[in-house]
């Protein structure tokens, strides 16, 4: 009980740190903050890697692969096209 | 490496997502800021990887080979104009990705045999429905922004009890898991129940309404990934995924402000005209002016700023470019160019950004509604792009129409109001616009792509 009020004081502690970061981010930002939470919202690939790695069961091994696979993706995949659309942000030359 | 560097090593990932967060309140150092939250998951995974409960490798390196590869070409070949299906993919991958790294970890306990803590199986649980209902949601969201299935909003007597039924039914195999962990089939069937539930509260959003849905998902994403770090009881996961469920939490609301709707009526409710909405006719009849591009251009000849109010059309006609050239067209003869941007244009938050940044168009360009709006008397021209509802006069002083009291952007107030639209049909609120029957406004009836090349060449005429 007490580890878990340890983590619900993170969880929540982090809830307000979020707010008060996002509500900084312009309007014309606001797509590649999506992406960009996206790729952030890929964290779960670090439980996906020890399901997959330590093959308990096979199922349980194949559960951690597939989560891998769609963790990655959100990674890759976020980071990557999030610098993409930042790069095109340009001011006046 | 001991439990002790491991954890270190993931606040310091923590504090380099928060820092790559608040470099987006720039552009100038939203590049940045984004590396910094790459190299906070870079770190994240290689103190995983080195984990001694490890046995071996291989599956591991298997899933990120395809992992990265789709996740790759994705980024790469996705056009800006699908950039809101690409982040809906997005939202659906976090959320399966939760629901499975939660079975995965549930069917573990069972297989050790270990007593679960009531905090495991309750986190289990909610992971298991908000990854579903993400999952299924945004699949949902991805196939009516790609046209795969009907965009518009599929309504049927009943739906919402079956909602409700579903939802009862996916907590009473929550409650019994709780009860009973050592029994797995229980988290699949919770799994199938509420993917159906996701498709269900997906079905009845139409088009338009999907800035807040994709908002609402990625929020879902974020707090399915939390819910994973109280099944796992790790401080990373909660704190990106709550940093993540925040953000969409944000964008949701001011979304909704933006169109002052509540999350409840454009999650459960329907949009439309009412009884006392005056008839297109009765609006329209005899007072609509159809323009020529030869007549614009002289109009634009004597302007000294113009506005260009863009909106989803744009996005459809691909017109980012052509509007590029016009804009650069005008401010060579010396006219002052601004874009206005409704937060609710087009499919996403921030959507019409993306389109005009990648067509090269300088972001200090870009203007909130707010900003234009105390200006826009003193603009001569102001050109409406395949945008409606977000510039329709209405929302200001009809109380009892569907979009009362929706900021609008206040075009009516400038010189020349020229409207681009292929015809007078309807906008996603389904009522007519008197904006396009106003003594100063011109009709440019064409597709906008077409329509502002037209309008280039007859600026170089004359």
């Amino acid at each position: 009980m007490e580890f878990f009020i340890m983590i619900l004081t993170v969880f929540v502690l982090a809830i307000f740190v979020g707010f008060e970061v996002i509500t900084k981010v312009p309007p014309i930002l606001h797509t590649p903050l999506m992406s960009g939470s996206n790729a952030i919202s890929g964290i779960t690939i670090i439980g996906a890697i020890l399901s997959a790695g330590t093959k308990h069961t096979t199922l349980t091994a194949v559960l951690g692969v597939a989560a891998v696979v769609f963790a990655t993706i959100n990674v890759v995949g976020g980071f990557l096209v999030t610098d993409r659309m930042l790069k095109m942000f340009k001011k006046k030359d | 490496m001991s439990p002790v560097l491991v954890n270190l090593a993931y606040l310091i990932a923590s504090v380099l997502f928060i820092f790559g967060l608040k470099g987006l309140s720039h552009p100038r150092t939203a590049v940045r800021g984004n590396l910094l939250g790459a190299l906070g998951m870079l770190l994240a995974i290689v103190v995983t990887l080195i984990d001694r409960s490890i046995i071996s490798y291989e599956l591991i390196i298997i899933g990120f080979i395809v992992g990265a590869a789709i996740g790759a070409v994705l980024a790469y070949k996705v056009q800006m104009t699908g950039m809101p299906q690409m982040v809906a993919l997005l939202n659906g991958f976090g959320g399966i990705a939760s629901l499975l790294v939660a079975g995965a970890a549930f069917g573990e306990s069972i297989y050790l045999g270990v007593a679960p803590t009531d905090q495991f199986t309750i986190a289990t649980v909610a992971t298991g429905i908000i990854g579903s209902v993400t999952f299924w949601g945004s699949l949902v969201a991805f196939g009516k922004l790609q046209g795969v299935i009907s965009e518009k909003a599929i309504h049927f007597k009943g739906l919402h009890t079956l909602d409700i039924l579903l939802g009862a039914a996916a907590i009473a195999c929550g409650v019994y898991i709780v009860l009973e962990p050592s029994v797995y089939w229980p988290y699949w069937a919770l799994v199938g129940i509420a993917s159906i539930l996701g498709i269900l509260l997906t079905i009845p959003i139409g088009g338009a309404d999907m800035p807040v849905v994709i908002a609402l998902l990625n929020s879902y994403s974020g707090l399915a990934g939390a819910a994973a770090g109280f099944v796992l009881n790790n401080n990373v996961l909660i704190i990106a995924g709550s940093l993540v469920g925040a953000s969409g939490i944000i964008l949701t609301d001011i979304m909704c402000r933006a169109m002052n709707r509540s999350w409840l009526t454009v999650l459960f409710g329907v949009l439309g005209p009412t009884s006392s909405t005056p008839s297109s006719d009765e609006v329209y009849a005899g007072k609509i002016k159809a323009t020529s591009p030869e007549e614009v251009a002289m109009v634009l000849d004597s302007a000294r700023r113009v506005v260009i109010v863009p909106g989803y059309g744009m996005a459809v006609s691909q017109a980012q470019h052509a509007v590029r050239d016009l804009t650069n067209l005008l401010e060579s003869k010396g006219v002052e160019v601004e874009f206005a941007i409704h937060p609710v244009a087009g499919r996403m938050p921030g959507h019409m950004n993306v389109l005009l940044a990648e067509a090269n168009i300088a972001y200090d360009k870009l203007k909130e509604m707010d900003e234009v709006n105390s200006t826009i008397e003193t603009a001569d021209a102001a050109i409406i792009l395949g945008a409606n509802d977000v510039v329709n006069p209405v929302a200001r002083t009809d109380p009892h129409s569907p979009i009362a009291g929706m900021p609008i952007i206040d075009v009516d107030k400038a010189r020349t109001v020229i409207v681009i639209k292929r015809s007078l049909s309807p906008g996603f609120a389904g009522i007519p616009n008197p904006l396009f029957a106003l003594d100063n406004t011109l009709m440019l009836f064409a597709d906008g792509k077409k329509a502002i090349l037209d309008l280039i060449g007859a600026i170089k005429e004359a």
